[in-house]
């Protein structure tokens, strides 16, 4: 049944409800659901990330309808796709809050398709769960921020080359694909670098298009980089399906860990799956989770979602957490309010807490942003990540980067008086402009 | 594959770095010094290591590790006694396969088997019975700490019997350079047969001697033997002998890096163009089918990427049974999957062909649309079948690595892949020009009439014509599976650059692909280096537009009737 999943849900487009949910709720008890939007790719070339997703949010859905629903009603999933095509994301998310009628919707990937749908979300007042690590600069009403900003991802990563740990690097190469996320995540660190007395000629950046497969240039320009005898480290902000070649790019021509490390923003498990990994070890991921980290909520998660999918080998990976906060934090905020009237969850929502899989609690903060720690991993030879080192408590998300000339007089506060994602504290207006 | 046992030790990112040692001074230094000298007069007064009772206090002391600082110390007293017995460990400890049993706090180097691990005994090597993984666990370690156990491992290997390991030893200490390496490369040197070796022996003692307190005279004739070397660590190492020294010293070691990077210039220039040929191969590759179907039939065929992609998935089964039926046979895997990446892509040609094409024959705009739907079937169907994420192709340990010819280095996976590329062009040329079939296809492409008056069965030279053209995509996906990722979206990534390739040649000239992909490979790999794979890319494409207005049928244009048809 799941085999066909994908093409059901194309041919029948929106209205096509879970296979799984349409036997828990049966017709005549159709007016007594709550329905839940998934706006995530199933075709096209975000679908090798996103499908996870979809599955992730099923998961998550049934188990709850498992515990007995929400506010006494069973949860419901309308599943669309978007098929990597920005637009219709816009319209895929109209269709869902118009037509469907639903409650919430979790979904996005691109920072160009949640950019897509914001109009949307604003226009028609629903609410939107975005799960994935993202460069900032943004903070709207409709949209809950459960992946990691800039400074709960990228600067911690830096900070520790930058220790001793982490072997106290001079020199940076900052790689990263030609889109909007690795740009404006290489600006903020290239201020951040600088800020730390770095200068410009340690710092080289170099961009490469999407899916880019032949890193023979870019792999020896970044040897050539780090032979002058000062400790070099690339961090990469390369995406998606260009990694697994720029990672056998990097072992096949013998750069270690020990001499240049790699410091990933954008492999998780899911991309090392594809991989030898055997060469890659010791090569540094940062995330804020891992499938490898051991707590008890954790294990029970790769058990439930190793029984959902019924594949033992299907990896855990970041942005599944993140759906996992999200949801819960969700779930609670509906509670709280006791509607799933989207004005009243938003401001419900701020504040709410739920336990991470990492061992802690993560909180709603007032600017739609979450608490989260920060985990360094090493690549092992076994696909999975070792944890090397952890933020000593939780890191909050800052939407508005303080190293972007731009935007670090923006704060974004949107609790009644203030309201406002985009509050300048120099003028005292509402409505700044940051970086892109 | 199974998890990881627990990670013993997690360390805190809010330690402050202290790290106030200068230049190339590593805080091993002392360390290292005191194991060599140690090492030097075991050696020469023949001593048997220092006592085995010792050593195992000292390994017992990882059991009670708590973070990466204090794993560091312990190896450090390893590496202090000086004894190469302590290698077994400390290598284990770097490879991840250092064990604490729970139990009775023992440290055993493990080996990961199918369910349980294997215990050695981390001195002799004696096999210590299994334990399954909740019972032990792995002591963790770091980049830091792994290049701190290389390091100490390099100098205590000097005296190996084994030339591989020497090397290795003599690379690492020219690396890590250390006035108290003098000493034992002295006496390595001496005893050193192998004259390869010695010479790497002699250039490390050399960078020994540039951060010595040496005179001056010695440091000259080291920066003319490391200056000689002319390679890149060559001229790291120098640059930091420029910035410490002054007077003479200083001006040989200016002149020496002005010098090597005079000849690192040329070999830049020829690394590049070696790159734009490896490019161009995969290129070629990828376009080659595509100059059948589409040179020859001139059937756009939006599909040829997913042929592509099914070669390469057939690769990934191909992989899957070997792993689980018959591991020893893991090194030939690419060569059973050629036959049946070929197979498997021609049927799927073929069915296309006569279900879809053979309809569309003189309709262009159709079988473009036709053929991008069916591509996005295949890929879909892949993406149920094998789903959405990427699949593991392993590459054969012949095609894994590299070697260097000069300055320049050549990874094997890229040199297949061009031999590769033209042992199929070569086939594809013989049986184009040298065949009966090839005369049939030929004919049928110069004037469908005639040929089929002459007897020629015109719909199934179509029919095996694009079966042909699709299988060599399919064989181009077992080359490609080992450089790109394998998922549903591969094809996508060659389909632009093949029609570019296909037209750029001249639509329906083989020889026109070959020189079409070499020449667009060197152009892009030549501008990358300064104008960046994007911009690279852009002036590639324009460049190819203002050449098709000046000639529209690319390089090598057909001639006669064909044209015209």
């Amino acid at each position: 049944m799941r085999g066909n999943f994908a093409t059901i849900t194309k041919m029948f487009s929106a209205s096509v409800v879970a296979a799984g949910l349409m036997m828990s709720a049966p017709a005549k008890a159709a007016e007594d659901t709550i329905k839940v939007g998934i706006l995530h790719s199933l075709s096209g070339t975000m679908a090798i990330s996103e499908t996870t997703l979809k599955d992730a949010m099923l998961m998550l859905i049934e188990q709850q309808n498992a515990k007995g629903g929400l506010l006494g009603k069973k949860l419901e999933a309308v599943v669309v796709d978007p098929a990597s095509n920005w637009p219709l994301f816009a319209e895929k998310a109209r269709e869902l809050i118009s037509k469907d009628k639903v409650a919430a919707v979790f979904g996005c990937w691109t920072s160009v398709s949640r950019k897509s749908v914001l109009p949307v979300f604003s226009e028609l007042d629903n609410i939107l769960f975005y799960p994935v690590q993202y460069e900032g600069e943004e903070s709207e009403r409709n949209v809950f921020y459960t992946g990691a900003a800039p400074n709960q991802q990228a600067i911690p990563a830096v900070d520790y080359l930058m220790s001793k740990d982490g072997g106290s690097v001079k020199r940076w190469v900052l790689e990263g694909t030609d889109y909007v996320y690795p740009r404006t995540t290489n600006k903020i660190l290239e201020a951040y670098l600088k800020s730390k007395g770095v200068a410009a000629e340690d710092i080289m950046t170099n961009y490469t298009p999407f899916g880019f497969s032949d890193w023979q240039t870019e792999v020896s320009a970044i040897k050539k980089f780090g032979s002058t005898g000062k400790k070099t480290a690339v961090v990469s902000t390369v995406n998606g399906d260009a990694n697994v070649p720029f990672y056998k790019e990097l072992g096949n021509q013998g750069i270690k860990a020990e001499d240049i490390p790699v410091m990933a923003f954008s492999v998780g498990e899911e991309e090392l799956a594809g991989l030898d990994t055997k060469p890659l070890v010791g090569h540094l991921a940062a995330w804020n989770y891992f499938e490898s980290v051991n707590t008890p909520e954790n294990k029970k998660f790769i058990a439930d979602w190793h029984k959902f999918i019924k594949n033992n080998k299907r990896t855990t990976n970041d942005p599944m957490e993140a759906h996992y906060i999200g949801f819960n934090m969700w779930i609670k905020a509906v509670e709280k309010a006791g509607t799933t009237d989207p004005d009243k969850v938003i401001d419900a929502m701020i504040g709410v807490s739920v336990p991470n899989l990492t061992g802690g609690y993560s909180t709603m903060m007032p600017n739609h942003h979450i608490t989260k720690p920060v985990l360094i991993g090493e690549i092992q030879a076994n696909g999975q990540f070792q944890t090397v080192s952890k933020t000593p408590g939780l890191v909050m998300g800052d939407e508005w980067s303080d190293y972007l000339p731009d935007s670090k007089d923006l704060i974004s506060d949107w609790r009644a008086p203030l309201s406002c994602g985009n509050f300048n504290v120099k003028t005292g207006k509402c409505g700044g402009k940051g970086t892109n | 594959m199974p998890k990881t046992a627990c990670v013993r030790t997690v360390s805190s990112a809010v330690r402050t770095p202290t790290s106030t040692f200068k230049g190339r001074q590593k805080p091993m230094n002392i360390f290292h010094a005191m194991g060599l000298t140690l090492l030097f007069l075991m050696t020469t007064l023949s001593s048997s290591g220092a006592a085995e009772a010792d050593l195992r206090a000292i390994i017992a002391k990882f059991a009670t590790v708590t973070d990466f600082s204090e794993t560091g110390a312990v190896v450090q007293e390893l590496t202090a006694t000086g004894d190469p017995s302590v290698e077994r460990p400390l290598a284990a400890l770097a490879d991840g396969n250092l064990y604490v049993r729970t139990a009775d706090s023992m440290v055993f180097v493990g080996k990961e088997g199918d369910e349980n691990v294997q215990l050695f005994d981390p001195l002799s090597g004696e096999a210590a019975g299994e334990a399954s993984e909740d019972d032990i666990s792995k002591i963790s370690v770091n980049n830091t700490l792994r290049r701190a156990i290389r390091d100490a491992l390099g100098t205590l290997t000097l005296g190996s019997k084994d030339p591989t390991v020497r090397i290795a030893a003599a690379d690492t200490m020219f690396k890590t350079p250390d006035a108290a390496n003098i000493g034992p490369l002295d006496a390595a040197i001496a005893s050193e047969s192998v004259a390869s070796v010695k010479s790497l022996l002699e250039q490390a003692r050399a960078a020994s001697i540039l951060v010595s307190d040496n005179p001056d005279a010695d440091k000259l004739a080291a920066i003319a033997l490391i200056g000689a070397r002319g390679d890149r660590s060559a001229v790291s190492l120098l640059t930091s002998v420029e910035a410490n020294a002054s007077g003479a010293v200083k001006e040989a070691a200016s002149a020496a890096i002005a010098n090597i990077n005079s000849t690192l210039a040329l070999w830049d220039a020829g690394q590049n163009i070696w790159y734009g040929i490896s490019l161009g191969s995969v290129l070629l590759l990828a376009a080659i089918g595509l100059a059948i179907t589409f040179g020859v039939m001139g059937v756009i065929n939006m599909a040829h990427g997913e042929m592509v992609m099914l070669g390469a998935y057939t690769t990934f089964v191909v992989q899957q049974v070997i792993r689980t039926s018959f591991p020893g046979l893991f090194d030939w895997s690419l060569v059973i999957a050629l036959p049946l990446a070929f197979l498997v892509a021609a049927f799927v040609g073929l069915v296309i062909e006569r279900g879809v094409i053979r309809f569309l024959y003189g309709r262009p705009l159709e079988t473009l649309l036709a053929t991008w739907g069916v591509s996005l079937i295949l890929q879909q169907a892949v993406r149920s079948i094998f789903g959405p994420t990427n699949q593991e192709v392993g590459n054969p340990s012949w095609m894994s690595g590299s070697f260097d010819v000069g300055q320049l280095a050549i990874t094997w996976n890229r040199l297949w892949i061009l031999v590769f590329a033209l042992t199929v062009f070569g086939v594809l040329l013989y049986v184009m020009k040298r065949t009966p079939w090839g005369l049939q296809m030929r004919a049928v492409t110069a004037n469908r009439r005639m040929a089929a008056s002459m007897g020629i069965r015109t719909p199934w030279v179509d029919a095996l014509t694009f079966a042909l053209g699709s299988g060599i995509a399919g064989i181009a996906g077992v080359a490609l599976s080992q450089i790109d990722n394998v998922s549903p979206n591969l094809g996508r990534g060659y389909i632009i650059d093949s029609f570019m390739v296909v037209v750029f040649g001249g639509v329906g000239n083989l020889w026109g692909t070959l020189v079409g992909a070499f020449s667009l490979g060197i152009v892009n790999k030549v501008l990358e280096p300064y104008a960046g794979a994007v911009l690279g890319k852009i002036v590639v494409l324009v460049l190819i537009i203002l050449f098709i207005q000046k000639r529209p049928r690319g390089l090598f244009a057909l001639k006669g009737r064909a044209v015209e048809a």
